[in-house]
């Protein structure tokens, strides 16, 4: 009991870092219909430009209040990987708007290559790694030989998550840009007709993205403290598992699917087999495609001619 | 205006905007410093303490900034006006009668190009003599032949039937673990094991396909990869069966016929009286990997002429039409699928008889991109630009390995081949903007009346348009 009580902690940590990842994927895919391969990579970047931040702070500037570099990390890597993702969307996609149905696609993950090679050049092959920037946890439930602890790293992960989820459902739901984003996603082409700008909304769409993503590389840096450039991969298709999960094109599905993929995760490794964590969710996006392809909360998907 | 105008009169000489060039850039080179400011500005490096450290770059920073925003200029000031008069011109002048190039040239290049691949061997043994001639045959010989053959092999899959495959490695994986497995534990020879590769791998391909093929095409690519990784990821870890990350070594080779290549008095070179030498199995193994090749080739241009190839190309065109004609789509994708793996099936025997070492290593995901690249770049579809493409890509790579002048520029810790899949990951995104056919775009169709003609690619489409979101 204790221990299920212990993975399912560490799975909801998990859940929220790949649900932030996945209403990247639902949202890019909900307005152009295309799934966005680099979005993995533009975390693993994200994550990169977080741990420069913090070097920086730390080191160079001298900073010791953790919560303070936290915060000032968190906003530098949100800026520019929304700038990053900006820019993909703008040189790679949209020119591609409008060609044939793979065009996109391709194009990502030809971006996607690019991003993990960039970085591998640019800063070197060998894993990065780093003191861990919190210390320190509660202890919940103790006897048994056995502790079932919540760390603050964790705790901070859950509020972080929360209170930036938040913040993200009252710019879709109650903002002008949120209002433009849901209507280019129903039907472009009206949308443009009554006077919003699709290309200004695809792009803030992409910057919210990357924001949402810079957040999770954040707190994955924060969780594991180890990076390498290749991190973008594996985590990737499990977030987009978790907006496939949720009903892709869903936000609140993205959320939900990235707690269902976390605690799916890590009950295998806890209960199964740790080697093959990653078969169990490349597994379950292959069943979830199969059997439930419009996901938990997703629209039936019918093809018109 | 009356209808009939003068041409040059409905383009209008437009003013060149400098200062709008100008804006432009500077906005180009900001944005390039922001981009390249933290991951390019700062590099994290463990010292010798074992701890990670940041060290500076601006002057690389400043370099690349610079010259990306002095390239916008120049684009703005050369090629845009070029590109904006050409796109002015009306389409009819812009095309007069001229001899078809292309069409001439295809018809002897072929003959040509097969002829050059088949003596190439004895070429690179005359000049380079017994010694020299392994690297050049092993390196850019089999090495590209193996790639141009997974490539034809993908073309099937991505090109003609237009299933995007992502995971097209783990056919390639499973060829090879075949005939390793096998080879290791019955002591078959490799010409009996190559076909049963093949069909092993085609079964898998068959056993994956069935449940997914249904799914439409960006689910499908993703999928296909999800399988390649769980596939991968099973031969990490059944160290019982495959070895794990350790890998299987000293798999059999394939001997001529019969005859081993060893240096003993049964070997090759002492039964034809020759001296011995490792280079003749390398020659042989060219051969053995260029006739499977041919053979992928021609298989695939019979198969276009069958009605199950036609139904492939139908399908790439539009499913919804094809599936109201009555075509079976499920059955058409899973024969193309099958086919697919099952060539892959082949090379990747191929590849574990000529290497004698395989491991899980080989068979990443970025293995099944460099291919999806060389059938993205090569023009999906088009078998020469897929041959073309694989002898770019992978012979360019094993020139840059071998050139120096480049370490004397940049430095002797300069490692030209890691920038490899970072060309190859751009040239994708490249491709996809300007030669989203790739580099031949001209294709021959299988069905004609009378006279054969290729015909240019803005008369043919591909896969299928996205509605709404154009």
């Amino acid at each position: 009991m204790d221990y299920f009580v212990q993975q399912l902690i560490n799975g909801i940590t998990l859940g929220s870092i790949y649900g932030l990842i996945a209403i990247g994927y639902t949202m890019v895919y909900g307005i152009i219909g295309m799934v966005n391969f680099a979005h993995g990579d533009v975390f693993m970047v994200s994550a990169f430009i977080a741990l420069i931040a913090f070097l920086i702070l730390t080191a160079w500037l001298g900073i010791t209040s953790i919560a303070l570099a936290l915060v000032i990390v968190l906003v530098v890597s949100m800026l520019f990987t929304a700038l990053v993702n900006w820019t993909i969307e703008r040189v790679a996609y949209r020119p591609l708007r409008g060609s044939f149905r793979l065009a996109p696609l391709i194009s990502a993950i030809g971006m996607s290559i690019f991003l993990s090679n960039f970085v591998q050049v640019a800063q070197g092959p060998r894993n990065k790694s780093i003191p861990p920037m919190v210390r320190g946890d509660f202890t919940l439930l103790s006897g048994g030989g056995f502790n079932v602890a919540l760390s603050y790293k964790q705790l901070i992960i859950w509020c972080v998550t929360a209170l930036l989820l938040a913040v993200f459902w009252y710019v879709v739901a109650k903002t002008p840009l949120g209002r433009n984003m849901r209507a280019c996603e129903q039907d472009q082409k009206m949308a443009a007709l009554v006077g919003v700008n699709v290309d200004r909304t695809v792009a803030m769409t992409f910057v919210i993205a990357a924001a949402l993503a810079a957040i999770a590389g954040t707190m994955y840096l924060m969780n594991y403290g180890v990076l390498s450039f290749s991190d973008g991969f594996i985590p990737g298709v499990k977030a987009f598992t978790a907006a496939v999960l949720g009903g892709i094109g869903s936000l609140p599905g993205a959320v939900v699917g990235g707690l269902l993929v976390g605690l799916i995760e890590t009950m295998w490794s806890g209960y199964v087999s740790i080697d093959y964590k990653d078969v169990a969710a490349f597994s379950v996006l292959a069943i979830t495609l199969i059997f439930l392809p419009q996901g938990l909360f997703g629209r039936p998907d019918v093809e018109k001619v | 205006m009356p209808a009939a105008v003068n041409p040059d009169a409905a383009a209008p000489e437009r003013r060149f905007d400098a200062i709008g060039a100008l804006k432009d850039a500077g906005l180009t080179t900001l944005i390039a410093f922001g981009l390249l400011l933290p991951l390019v500005g700062f590099q994290t490096v463990t010292d010798v303490r074992n701890e990670l450290v940041l060290k500076t770059r601006f002057p690389l920073l400043l370099a690349l900034t610079i010259s990306i925003g002095l390239a916008r200029l120049v684009y703005a000031f050369s090629i845009a006006p070029w590109r904006e008069r050409r796109a002015a011109r009306p389409v009819a002048a812009a095309r007069p009668a001229r001899f078809d190039w292309s069409a001439a040239g295809a018809k002897w290049f072929i003959p040509f190009a097969i002829g050059f691949v088949v003596v190439y061997p004895l070429i690179v043994l005359a000049v380079k003599g017994r010694g020299g001639a392994v690297a050049w045959v092993d390196n850019f010989g089999i090495q590209i032949l193996i790639y141009v053959m997974l490539g034809w092999g993908l073309n099937i899959v991505v090109g003609l039937a237009g299933l995007l495959d992502l995971g097209y490695v783990a056919f390639y994986a499973v060829g090879a673990y075949s005939y390793a497995l096998l080879a290791k534990a019955f002591g078959l020879s490799f010409w009996i094991l190559l076909p049963l590769a093949g069909c092993l791998a085609s079964f898998w391909g068959l056993l994956l396909g069935f449940p997914v093929l249904r799914l439409r095409g960006d689910y499908l690519a993703i999928v296909t990869l999800a399988f390649g990784e769980i596939i991968r990821m099973v031969l990490v870890n059944w160290v019982a069966l495959t070895n794990g990350y350790a890998g299987i070594s000293t798999i059999p080779r394939p001997s001529f016929f019969g005859i081993p290549f060893t240096a003993d008095d049964n070997g090759f070179a002492a039964r034809f009286g020759l001296e011995f030498s490792p280079i003749y199995r390398t020659i042989f193994l060219y051969y053995v990997i260029l006739g499977l090749a041919l053979i992928t080739a021609f298989v695939t241009v019979r198969l276009r002429r069958l009605p199950v190839g036609r139904a492939w190309e139908a399908l790439r065109e539009d499913e919804i039409a094809c599936r109201s004609l009555g075509i079976n789509t499920t059955n058409t994708k899973l024969t193309a699928f099958a086919m697919g793996a099952m060539f892959a099936g082949f090379a990747g025997s191929f590849f574990a008889a000529r290497q004698a070492f395989i491991s899980p290593e080989s068979f990443t995901f970025l293995e099944s991109a460099t291919i999806l690249a060389i059938v993205v770049l090569g023009g999906m579809g088009s078998q020469i630009g897929v041959a073309i493409a694989a002898i770019i890509m992978i012979g360019g790579t094993e020139i840059l390995r071998q050139i120096d002048f480049l370490k004397q520029i940049f430095g002797s810790d300069f490692d030209p081949t890691q920038y490899r899949m970072l060309l190859f990951g751009l040239g994708m995104v490249l491709m996809m903007r300007w030669r989203p056919r790739g580099l031949i775009t001209r294709r021959t169709p299988s069905v004609f009346l009378k006279e054969r003609k290729s015909i240019a690619a803005d008369l043919v489409k591909q896969g299928h348009f996205t509605e709404g979101a154009g």
